[in-house]
């Protein structure tokens, strides 16, 4: 794969446009507010190494960050969830491993195996958000629907954009 | 030596974790006191310039409405201009009438060009900063009412933390009976603040006004918040009261900072006799 490089800046890119330009202005009644961003955690191929999977999820918190006016916020919910990412993998390789040369996604392995991956770290990543967010715990349950209705919208969202861009 | 090169090899995916952690968290915590908004001021230039691009973009979209707005605003203005009235009392032939007035606020107008309404912790952007003679702790509206408070001021742009940020206050009152209270935003729906501190035994009816009570020396007193749409005691002695606000803050285009030419005048005095 010699494009990978080209391929992930152009994702994150657009990624951040989507975000900023598009879901950062939907608003459900306060409740439904999807980050979609993640994809890019989401898809990057099996091998790379932790410091670089650490450093991009920085790196597109941050960005989400400038443009919504929340420094830190996003940053610190993706670098968790990128933490979480190898752990899931691990957690979810099929018996003989991941194969070289295959990325995580449907078309290679499956959407029942997708949807939990995503389900997982989505999950890690909205909790850690919306809880930094409010910063205290006392309207717990209001909170918490908004983690799982965004949580629903954003995975909806996620497995959706494989269908239509990732056809083959 | 070697053994804790070898540990932090080891461990290197955890600490560089921990590491990104902290400093995002960091991050987040020194922004959350409001006065600290302007850790961003060197991005802000940046982003504002791209959110005014794609703002104009999208005020295109609802100019007809906007307009219609900005009519009905300035009809209500030239309404109450002093030269809408007529002097219903005679006074002597060259007597001055306006030299007894003198002007305390002055409004400077401000296009939105990023605003949010779905988190904890709301921002608006504008573009009129420090060059226009915007500066942090003035007080901004609408055209139909309160809307935030001046925190972060660039050379063009300025970020506004708007009622629809859990960590705002504003002193407020009782337009028809006069009794105060502290105004603040709840988290939950955008169109509704909370107003506290109303002793029980005022009489309230719903659809009654509350508007800025003047004392904080930034809003002036008696700019329209919103009107009441639900009320119940709380804890015996005081009032929680629901207020619909009367700016819509999801169809926020233009607003007016306001500077008060006295506020410093009043903020010495206040020092001085002792109130921090």
């Amino acid at each position: 794969m010699i494009n990978v490089l080209p391929r992930n800046i152009l994702r994150i890119a657009v990624l951040v446009s989507i975000q900023v330009f598009m879901l950062n202005n939907i608003q459900f009644s306060g409740f439904v507010n999807p980050y979609f961003y993640v994809l890019f955690i989401l898809l990057l191929p099996f091998e790379t190494p932790g410091w670089l999977l650490l450093s991009l999820g920085f790196t597109m918190g941050l960005a989400i960050d400038i443009f919504s006016n929340t420094p830190g916020l996003h940053a610190s919910a993706t670098v968790f969830m990128s933490f979480l990412r190898p752990t899931v993998l691990n957690y979810l390789a099929p018996r003989d491993g991941y194969v070289p040369g295959t990325f995580p996604r449907i078309y290679y392995y499956g959407l029942k195996w997708f949807f939990k991956y995503s389900l997982i770290l989505i999950l890690a990543h909205h909790f850690f958000l919306f809880y930094i967010e409010v910063f205290r715990f006392s309207d717990f349950f209001q909170t918490f629907t908004r983690v799982i209705l965004s949580s629903a919208f954003t995975i909806f969202l996620v497995v959706i954009s494989q269908y239509f861009i990732y056809r083959k | 030596m070697r053994n804790l090169l070898r540990l932090i090899l080891t461990n290197h995916f955890f600490l560089l974790f921990i590491l990104f952690e902290t400093v995002s968290l960091l991050l987040v915590f020194q922004n959350n006191n409001y006065h600290k908004a302007h850790a961003f001021n060197l991005s802000r230039n940046v982003s504002g310039y791209i959110n005014s691009t794609i703002f104009s973009f999208r005020q295109y979209l609802d100019l007809h409405e906007t307009n219609r707005r900005l009519l009905e605003e300035n009809q209500a203005l030239r309404n109450s201009l002093m030269s809408s009235y007529k002097l219903s009392i005679p006074l002597p032939s060259g007597v001055e009438f306006d030299s007894a007035w003198t002007q305390q606020y002055n409004f400077i107008a401000a296009r939105v060009i990023s605003n949010s309404v779905n988190k904890q912790n709301n921002f608006i952007s504008i573009d009129k900063g420090s060059v226009h003679g915007v500066e942090p702790d003035m007080a901004v509206i609408s055209d139909k009412g309160v809307a935030g408070i001046v925190t972060g001021v660039s050379d063009h742009y300025s970020t506004i933390i708007p009622l629809l940020n859990i960590d705002l206050r504003i002193s407020s009152k009782l337009k028809n009976s006069g009794h105060f209270g502290s105004l603040h935003w709840d988290g939950k729906d955008p169109e509704i603040a909370i107003l506290r501190d109303i002793p029980h035994h005022v009489t309230l009816h719903e659809g009654d006004t509350v508007v800025t009570s003047g004392y904080s020396s930034i809003f002036p007193e008696g700019i329209m918040i919103g009107n009441i749409v639900d009320f119940e005691i709380e804890g015996g002695n005081f009032y929680k009261i629901s207020v619909n606000l009367s700016t819509d803050f999801r169809k926020f285009n233009y607003a007016y900072v306001i500077d008060n030419f006295f506020r410093k005048e009043l903020l010495e005095l206040e020092g001085a006799g002792g109130y921090d």
